[in-house]
């Protein structure tokens, strides 16, 4: 804008004043912005900086005689220094394998093992208590080829473990799948179904009203209060097993519930009413408007509603904890029965640990939280997309 | 409620003289009185409307015409304040007697709303689905058919007969009305309520409804709201003019404008007010 003329006949005294405002409050929000993304990016490099040593481990070459006596000691075979080079999680169950594969007995296999958290620090260039003699063990060992990188599938197939490097999310990751199994069995058609009554069947009188507003009120509960609620009914009245994906399936639900239902009550209420008026004019029944032309515009609504209420769940910890979900799960569990974790309690779980392997896996384990309720989000944004008409 | 106090006993009492006795009478209301909560909305309204012929309803913004439209289906029973006293017969049977259920009803007496409000479904769906829920027809070529002869009768069928899976709602104003309308008729009703059904229309999908009411009326009972009086007068063959909830007027529609009996109905139509 060039320099006002103040002679011009459309001269305003006020409106420098009032530009110079709207200017203001337009930096103000937009440094407010700009502090949000800082700290978002912050947050995001940090975890990234710190969570993607912990996709790739060192495995460290070995020669190893199959025999009788080498299996029933298995440091024996090994010198001073590879035996804290080597893990002992792998040394541990060089027997399993022996067993597995009959064949390899008395001959002499070679073997990419596993390295334990130190040397794997060390090689990883972090903090690690390693003896000098050791390190300079690895040092020749990397000149010659024989201790590497591999990617960490450890992390993803294996449950948590008390040997740091052999320590892995898979036992969260079924954990969490199957609570979610659970909460999205119960709170996803128990959500709609009360919506759909409250908003298209249910009279519009005091009761129904009290119900709302309640409803809306149980939304904003702080989640703690659900995990004593489900440990005071599911578990101490019913006897549902402690830690398992059940009890904390249904404790999630109960969160979950109001929110789908809030959500589903006003994807209804974005039907246009002339909708269910050309229904009733036509004689038909209100079930009838409802099933065919009220819930197939008011689905994709329903669905986004009830995909963010469960990504809302699956990153939820403190009721997990107090159904006892925060227990050390090695192995992954096989029903909603036994003994779970789920991801975002193994993350606590992991960050309250001091070794660095640790503090390196509680950043890999927030990535892969982070990228499953990123993909939830999208795929309810990429529904929501397609699926809404205009009309 | 003053229920008696200022019923106006005479000119609340209307035959609707038609000279020659053909004339059946299909829907009567006797005595009708509505309540929206305390509002009195009808102050016991008396009309007989007669089969096969187009009855419109006219007068001043919120004196009733909606109202009492809806009474005749019984659309306001989906309104939790409403409370309705009186009669309402159809062919001889009160429709507000109990055990008669109102769903039963709506699909006797049909309507078409102000909004064109086509389903979100195909132009094909629009037509079909009430029918096919009626039992009416069964899936198939009975269905096609009567799909095909009701947007006949709604004049639509040739613009629409390479295009029945398109979405309804991908229609023109004037095109959805018409839509509503084959929608209405496939279901066979007896009489077709229309509220204001050419006011969301342009001039030239106004004429083309009218002119289809003209024909449905060989078929159907209509019973138009309107607040043009040109259309009344156009298609009308008895109006009835509406004050704050009262019938004032009733009668042939050319006698109804030409030498109204009630000083109220004629400065209505001659603008005086409304
Ligand atoms: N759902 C409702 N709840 C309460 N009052 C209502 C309701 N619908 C209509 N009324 C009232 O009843 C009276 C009659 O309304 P109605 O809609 O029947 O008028 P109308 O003659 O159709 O008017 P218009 O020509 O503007 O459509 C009005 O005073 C209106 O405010
Ligand atoms: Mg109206």
């Amino acid at each position: 804008m060039s320099k006002i003329d103040k002679n011009n006949g459309f001269y305003i005294p006020q409106l420098e004043k009032r530009r110079a405002k709207a200017k203001r409050f337009k930096y103000i929000a937009m440094s407010a912005l700009i502090v949000s993304l800082a700290f978002l990016m912050f947050f995001l490099y940090d975890m990234f900086r710190q969570g993607i040593p912990a996709f790739k481990q060192t495995y460290v070459k070995i020669q190893v005689e199959i025999t009788e006596e080498n299996l029933e000691n298995p440091y024996g075979f090994l010198d001073r220094d590879m035996i804290s080079i080597v893990s002992r999680a792998w040394l541990r169950d060089l027997p399993n394998q022996a067993a597995a594969n009959p064949e390899w007995l008395g001959t002499t296999q070679e073997f990419w093992a596993l390295a334990g958290a130190e040397s794997d620090q060390y090689m990883k260039g972090g903090e690690n208590r390693l003896k000098d003699r050791v390190k300079d063990r690895i040092d020749e060992l990397k000149e010659s080829g024989d201790i590497r990188f591999q990617t960490n599938l450890i992390f993803f197939f294996t449950g948590d473990s008390k040997i740091p490097e052999n320590a892995g999310f898979y036992s969260a990751i079924i954990g969490s799948i199957l609570t979610m199994l659970v909460t999205m069995s119960l709170a996803v058609p128990i959500g709609i179904m009360t919506a759909i009554y409250l908003e298209e069947f249910a009279p519009d009188n005091k009761l129904t009203q009290f119900i709302e507003v309640n409803i809306n009120n149980l939304a904003a509960i702080p989640s703690i209060l659900f995990g004593l609620l489900g440990l005071a009914i599911f578990i101490n009245f019913f006897g549902v097993p402690r830690s398992s994906a059940l009890v904390g399936g249904m404790t999630l639900a109960l969160m979950s519930l109001p929110i789908i239902i809030v959500s589903s009550k006003a994807a209804l209420k974005s039907v246009p009413n002339t909708i269910r008026q050309a229904g009733f004019g036509l004689g038909l029944t209100r079930w009838q408007i409802v099933r065919d032309h009220v819930l197939p515009p008011a689905m994709p609504g329903m669905l986004t509603g009830s995909i963010i209420a469960l990504a809302q769940a699956m990153g939820e910890t403190a009721p997990l904890i107090i159904v006892g979900m925060i227990a050390f799960v090695p192995d992954a569990a096989t029903n909603i029965l036994s003994a779970a974790t789920v991801m975002p309690a193994q993350i606590y779980t992991w960050s309250g640990m001091p070794e660095k392997a640790y503090i390196e896996k509680t950043a890999a384990g927030i990535l892969v939280l982070l990228s499953v309720l990123i993909t939830l989000n999208a795929v309810a944004i990429y529904l929501r997309k397609k699926y809404t008409k205009t009309w | 409620m003053s229920k008696k106090v200022d019923m106006k006993v005479d000119s609340n009492n209307f035959k609707g003289d038609m000279g020659d006795g053909e004339k059946k009478i299909k829907v009567s209301s006797k005595d009708l009185w509505l309540w929206y909560g305390e509002k009195e909305a009808l102050q016991g309204v008396n009309l007989d409307i007669y089969e096969k012929k187009i009855t419109a309803f006219i007068g001043p913004s919120g004196c009733g015409k909606s109202t009492y439209l809806r009474c005749l289906n019984r659309m306001n029973d989906l309104i939790d304040s409403v409370r309705i006293e009186g009669k309402v017969e159809i062919d001889g049977h009160d429709i507000y007697a109990p055990g008669v259920d109102e769903v039963a009803v709506r699909k006797r007496v049909g309507m078409v709303f102000q909004q064109p409000n086509p389903f979100p479904k195909s132009i094909y769906e629009n037509v079909a689905y009430a029918p096919l829920m009626h039992d009416i027809v069964k899936k198939g070529s009975d269905c096609d058919e009567l799909v095909e002869n009701s947007l006949k009768g709604a004049g639509l069928w040739e613009e629409v007969k390479d295009m029945l899976k398109q979405p309804g709602t991908a229609l023109s104003g004037g095109q959805q009305q018409r839509l509503c309308i084959a929608r209405t008729i496939a279901v066979q009703p007896d009489v077709i309520l229309m509220d204001e059904p050419t006011s969301a229309l342009d001039p030239i999908s106004t004429q083309i409804i009218e002119r289809l009411m003209i024909e449905l009326k060989e078929r159907f009972t209509l019973i138009v709201v309107t607040h043009n009086m040109q259309q009344a007068a156009r298609v009308a063959d008895m109006t009835a003019f509406f004050h704050i909830g009262e019938l004032v007027e009733y009668g042939e529609t050319e006698q109804i404008f030409v030498n109204p009996q009630e000083s109220r109905t004629e400065q209505y139509i001659t603008g005086k007010f409304g």
